[in-house]
């Protein structure tokens, strides 16, 4: 390994490249309830080259090789399950190019959604990017490449969605431009009209490549964004209240919550729309638009919007920094949900399992649903909150979430950002000629098999 | 395990969710945390020290030299604590790094840079180990008398005393209190350190005793308002002396000017000059002083002052904090705090970086050289600016 | 269960019908349908004014017989099993503020000072004015006056948890509480008196305590020299003694409330409610009829004297210009202890 090490070195300098226990330790594991795995290096490359050039010794000496982000995913997906190499992308983290009359922007794979959210912000204020809600921390690349969600998902789709081009270090070391940049200067699409070659990186959480540059749209940022609540105990309405919502065609995001604490929310489901404008006219002519078009619930008195004065900057806030505030509910550092993709009209089943999981299995729970491309679909999240010190607890969850993907596999669901447990099930479901052309792409992509192993395998 | 560690805040380490809202200002334009920035290793953010000290307190991983490098190279700066999203537990984030250096030291697991520190301190009341009877003659020039009786003690500190920069700026604002007609006295080579930095590296016992001999001077002299030069002395007069039985009422020169200036007693001409102000972290986050500086600053005719993008509650240290200005752990790479922070100073079009802080001072007056910055921007104490405007 | 007392022949005998006829939400011929439809409403018939009636409080100040119309016609609908605003409306409010052993009790003696359930009321309880009583401070759902539910028409809410509260001031050993809030001290008296409860000690409505305060602080006053217009709060209806209170106050500050349609008895309400119980078109109507007229008068604040009306009104006054300010701040501001620009 000591020749490794100084090969690594060579690349990257001293100063990026870790075999110290504490990296170790730390890069070993996630936030989640998955358990640890050790790397044997972590790598922190600066340039594409150098990944390129980690990526050929990986491949020679057939070590794997895992891409990082900031390891939010909370699904383990960066836990080097067969050990390796580590590759911390986060010093990657140049934003490359804005062409605002195209709105795009082109970042490297390492760049913070905090930072080109504060650099748009500060250069481009009339242009905005799909911001999740996961911390600022998480990184571009590490969103895409698991089909990550974000404030503008409702309208536009995934983040995956939004890219508009890609530079991917392969497995086998080439450096591979993805879509228009691969025939002339401008990010202007991942895809069409040519065979669209995105799809062999965006959702495969980093088995099939190391994504080095991303390219991603960029949208109207409106002067004004604002929010409305909207209240009902009736699970049984709320697919359709989305229905109605979705028809508006005119809304930012829609997020459908539930949480049994603090005790005001207890018994109800909560529906926050958002909606922008760049007058108050446009703002409050939407605003008027959400309430008409919601009438018939609070006639009927099933639904009405609450006042929500005191809570707008807590909702208004991208990244919603609350969120993660639910890890600490046990006193205890940690949540885990899983995310089944699936249809609107199943949000009552969903709802009704994450209530009964919660109580099988004794652990604390939230969910907050999205609303992807206008209503298509949603994510379920269903989410479960554990004590780090509490090993039983963190047991329980990780059998609750287990139980959750099979319920949504069930349903028709597709599980978001599978963990290795959850990839597996989805394998085997799977239609076998699907199973065998996803297999053969990535056998043929990665030949070794060093990309992020113990993912997209069938004999993980 | 050779030892069964504890540290006063162990039940807590457990709840970090590393999410890293730490590592940034509230606007997330950059890495505020000046060793993660300077390392870019996650085990160098916040969180990782959190996660690292969970598993040395567990035994998951030993005491090593790295381990200790982790833990000695935060700056204390505060920033984690102000931004961390977690309200229940978030302020006790730099208590539970300071316990963990504690720990280490009890150990006797320093880093060689901290270990000479201590001595120095120990040995000749100074980290620069040069003899006592120097520590005043900085004042010479100045008008300040020793302190008899007068209503104020003008503490100057280690920086303030020995070195050339501090020095400088400990002059200016000694001339300015004088020539304001104030009532101010200094120990000069009867003052001793304050341990602000002491502490906050974690040797808790030398702390304690250069706090009590401190005390037990202020008393005896019959002190009951100090000055301070150094914002570090200020935090841990105000913060940690009260606790001992050294209650005096403690302010940070800035805090005085800028009095001085409302009350027309020190009187400013035209000085036509583009100003930006590094916030300390021991004057903004923790002690919240951030107006009396700028006020200074905008006090001043024809000067124009601008802010950095980031300031205020979000400033990003110069790197010198919790001791780091004598260990220089962080070193002075191109991702150094010191250098980052000049360049940011650069972007704003100032020609003058204004400090409040003798260690800022220093840092960032060395940056300058390194980022071979010297016809564009120059450091200079609030005070020093003062002196080129004053009638 | 405690029960409210109304009178049913004072009722049946009124030649006024005032309680319906000056209601700013509903309209009736004349005294013929207004007293009728009370009429119905006493014995438990259906009625429009249960359909109708936003729950604003006022008929509690129109009513000059003691009798207590709000109470009754929210009490009604209750039996009725009906809703003013929507259920899950209804259950939030209930659930939000349901006693549960997070309150906080500050140096209380003789004196304990309310703070409701609302955080506002302990910021603005301190400075010189409530020097002696800041540290007295209660506050939490334990403390807090359920008047609220009455807007939901959820009068057994009140009934279970206003002994408990009364209750919880008492162990506290207190011999006065001063009332931060219009609605706990219209609560202790109003509410209290119309359901039979005793109260054993002396609730004291804060702005009576701010005009000693201010007597006594005189010397440190600059008046302000400044025009505004007065928001009157739902729950200064059930204490209409206490509404001179205001003018003595702004007189004495040098502050000048000149007159507007929208003013005492005919003051409008902040709406927030309403946008719950009706919609967005009534509450929007009666905000910008509020806002426009307070214009109309030449103010340049809006002064308020409830948390819940400034949170619901302080954005919209501020976009039309007007400066949003607690009546405590503008004592504040009068006695220099607070800056102008800091009003909002």
């Amino acid at each position: 390994m000591s020749d490794i090490r100084k090969a690594l070195v060579d690349i990257v300098g001293e100063r990026g490249v870790s075999d110290a226990p504490e990296e170790l330790w730390f890069y070993s594991r996630d936030p989640g309830v998955l358990a640890p795995h050790k790397p044997d290096f972590v790598v922190a490359p600066k340039t594409a080259e150098e990944v390129q050039k980690i990526v050929q010794l990986a491949n020679r000496e057939k070590i794997p090789i895992v891409p990082m982000g900031n390891g939010m995913s909370l699904a383990g997906l960066v836990i080097p399950l067969k050990g390796g190499i580590v590759l911390d992308m986060k010093r990657m983290n140049k934003i490359l190019e804005v062409n605002p009359m195209a709105r795009y922007v082109v970042v490297e794979g390492g760049t913070s959604q905090g930072a080109l959210k504060a650099y748009l912000q500060k250069n481009h204020p009339t242009l905005r990017h799909s911001i999740p809600d996961a911390p600022s921390t998480t990184t571009i690349a590490a969103n895409v490449s698991l089909h990550g969600q974000g404030r503008l998902t409702n309208q536009y789709g995934f983040n995956s969605d939004m890219v508009t081009g890609l530079e991917v270090v392969l497995p086998t070391g080439e450096i591979c431009r993805i879509g228009s940049p691969s025939i002339g200067p401008y990010w202007i699409s991942k895809g069409p009209t040519l065979p669209d070659l995105s799809g062999l990186f965006l959702g495969w959480l980093g088995c099939t490549g190391v994504i080095t540059k991303v390219g991603l749209k960029l949208y109207p940022n409106k002067k004004i964004r604002d929010a409305e609540l909207f209240v009902t105990d009736r699970l049984d309405l709320i697919p359709h209240i989305l229905y109605k919502l979705t028809h508006l065609e005119m809304l930012e995001d829609i997020n459908v919550w539930f949480q049994p604490k603090p005790l005001m929310f207890l018994g109800n489901y909560h529906i926050t729309i958002f909606f922008t404008g760049d007058t108050e006219e446009e703002v409050e002519f939407k605003r008027k638009m959400v309430w008409d078009c919601l009438q018939e619930y609070m006639d009927s008195k099933d639904g009405g919007f609450m006042s929500i004065q005191y809570m707008k900057p807590m909702l208004l806030e991208m990244p919603g920094r609350n969120i993660a505030d639910f890890a600490d509910v046990p006193k205890g550092g940690g949540f885990e949900y899983s995310g089944p993709i699936a249809p609107i009209e199943h949000f009552p089943q969903y709802a009704a399992k994450v209530v009964e999981l919660a109580a099988k299995y004794n652990v604390l729970y939230a969910s907050t649903a999205r609303l992807i491309s206008g209503g298509h679909s949603m994510m379920y999240s269903i989410s479960f909150a554990f004590n780090r010190n509490d090993p039983a607890m963190m047991d329980r969850v990780e059998k609750a979430l287990d139980e959750a993907t099979a319920f949504a596999l069930g349903m028709g669901g597709i599980p978001w950002k599978p963990n290795f447990k959850e990839q597996k099930m989805l394998l085997e479901k799977m239609e076998p000629n699907a199973r065998r052309l996803l297999l053969m792409i990535k056998k043929n992509l990665d030949p070794q098999g060093i990309m992020n192993p113990g993912n997209w395998e069938v004999n993980a | 395990m050779t030892y069964i560690r504890h540290i006063e805040h162990e039940n807590i380490v457990h709840r970090c969710f590393r999410c890293g809202y730490c590592k940034f200002p509230s606007d997330y334009s950059d890495f505020n945390c000046p060793s993660y920035k300077a390392f870019g290793w996650d085990t160098y953010s916040p969180g990782g020290r959190m996660w690292l000290t969970r598993a040395w307190l567990s035994g998951e991983i030993e005491t090593s030299a790295r381990f200790a490098e982790i833990m000695f190279s935060c700056v204390a700066c505060d920033n984690c604590k102000d931004q961390c999203v977690f309200p229940r537990f978030k302020d006790f984030l730099p208590d539970i790094f300071q316990e963990t250096r504690a720990e280490l030291v009890g150990e006797g697991r320093i880093p060689p840079g901290v270990r000479d520190y201590f001595k120095a301190v120990a040995v000749s009341g100074n980290p620069y180990k040069l003899p006592q009877s120097e520590r005043g003659d900085w004042a010479k020039g100045t008008g300040l008398k020793p302190y008899t009786n007068q209503k104020y003690l003008f503490y100057a500190g280690c920086v303030g005393s020995y070195d050339e920069v501090g020095k400088r700026m400990a002059k200016s604002v000694g001339k300015i209190l004088v020539d304001a007609g104030l009532s101010v006295g200094i120990l000069g080579g009867e003052e001793g350190c304050d341990g602000n930095d002491v502490r906050a590296l974690g040797e808790m016992g030398l702390f304690a005793q250069l706090a009590q001999t401190n005390i037990e001077k202020f008393k005896a002299k019959g002190v009951k308002e100090i000055i301070t030069l150094d914002p570090h002395a200020l935090n841990t007069f105000k913060k940690d002396y009260p606790g001992l039985g050294g209650r005096f009422q403690v302010r940070h020169f800035t805090e005085v000017l800028a009095e001085l200036i409302r009350k027309k007693k020190i009187k400013l001409k035209a000085y036509p000059v583009k100003i930006t102000y590094h916030d300390p972290c021991y004057l903004g986050r923790h002690q919240s002083i951030y107006q009396a500086p700028r006020e200074i600053l905008k006090a001043i005719p024809k000067a124009e002052f601008v802010e950095m993008h980031r300031s205020g509650p979000d400033s990003f240290c110069c790197g010198g904090g919790g001791g780091n200005f004598f260990t220089d752990i962080l070193g002075t790479a191109e991702d150094s705090a010191s250098r980052v922070r000049v360049r940011e100073a650069v972007q704003t079009g100032a020609s003058i970086l204004a400090v409040a802080c003798p260690n800022c001072a220093k840092m960032l007056s060395d940056a300058v050289k390194m980022e071979h910055l010297e016809e564009r921007l120059e450091v200079l104490g609030i005070a020093e600016i003062l002196e080129r405007a004053r009638k | 269960m405690v029960q409210l007392k109304f009178d049913q022949k004072v009722c049946a005998s009124c030649r006024s019908a005032d309680c319906l006829l000056k209601c700013q939400y509903m309209t009736f011929s004349g005294h013929k349908e207004a007293h009728g439809e009370m009429m119905k409403v006493m014995k438990g018939k259906d009625s429009r004014v249960l359909t109708e009636c936003v729950t604003c409080y006022a008929c509690e100040e129109y009513c000059t017989r003691g009798n207590h119309p709000f109470y009754l016609i929210s009490e009604k609908r209750e039996e009725k099993g009906m809703f003013t605003a929507p259920r899950p409306i209804t259950t939030q409010w209930k659930n939000m503020t349901q006693m549960q052993g997070k309150y906080l009790v500050g140096n209380v003696k003789d004196t304990a000072l309310s703070c409701c359930y609302l955080p506002e009321l302990g910021q603005l309880g301190t400075g010189e004015i409530f020097k002696d009583v800041a540290s007295a401070g209660v506050f939490g759902a334990e403390f807090m006056c359920p008047a609220v539910h009455s807007h939901f028409a959820r009068m057994s809410v009140i009934k279970e948890r206003l002994p408990v509260v009364i209750e919880n001031y008492r162990k506290l050993g207190v011999k006065e509480v001063i009332c931060m809030h219009d609605e706990c001290y219209g609560t202790l008296t109003s509410m209290a008196s119309a359901y039979g409860m005793e109260v054993p000690f002396k609730p004291v409505y804060y702005l009576d305590f701010v005009w000693q305060r201010m007597q006594e602080l005189k010397d440190k006053i600059k008046p302000l020299g400044i025009t505004v217009a007065y928001q009157r709060s739902c729950s200064n209806r059930l204490i209409p003694d206490k509404l001179p209170v205001v003018k003595k106050i702004f007189k004495l500050i040098g502050v000048k409330a000149p007159k507007r349609k929208y003013q005492d008895e005919n003051a409008l309400c902040c709406a927030e409610i309403l946008r719950s119980v009706s919609g967005y078109k009534l509450a929007d109507d009666v905000q910008k009829r509020n806002i426009d007229d307070m214009l109309a008068s030449g103010a340049e604040y809006c002064v308020f004297n409830c948390p819940a009306c400034q949170t619901s009104l302080s954005e919209k006054v501020a976009k039309r210009g007007l400066k949003p300010v607690h009546i405590i701040d503008l004592c504040k501001m009068a006695i220099g202890e607070k800056e102008r620009e800091a009003a909002s």
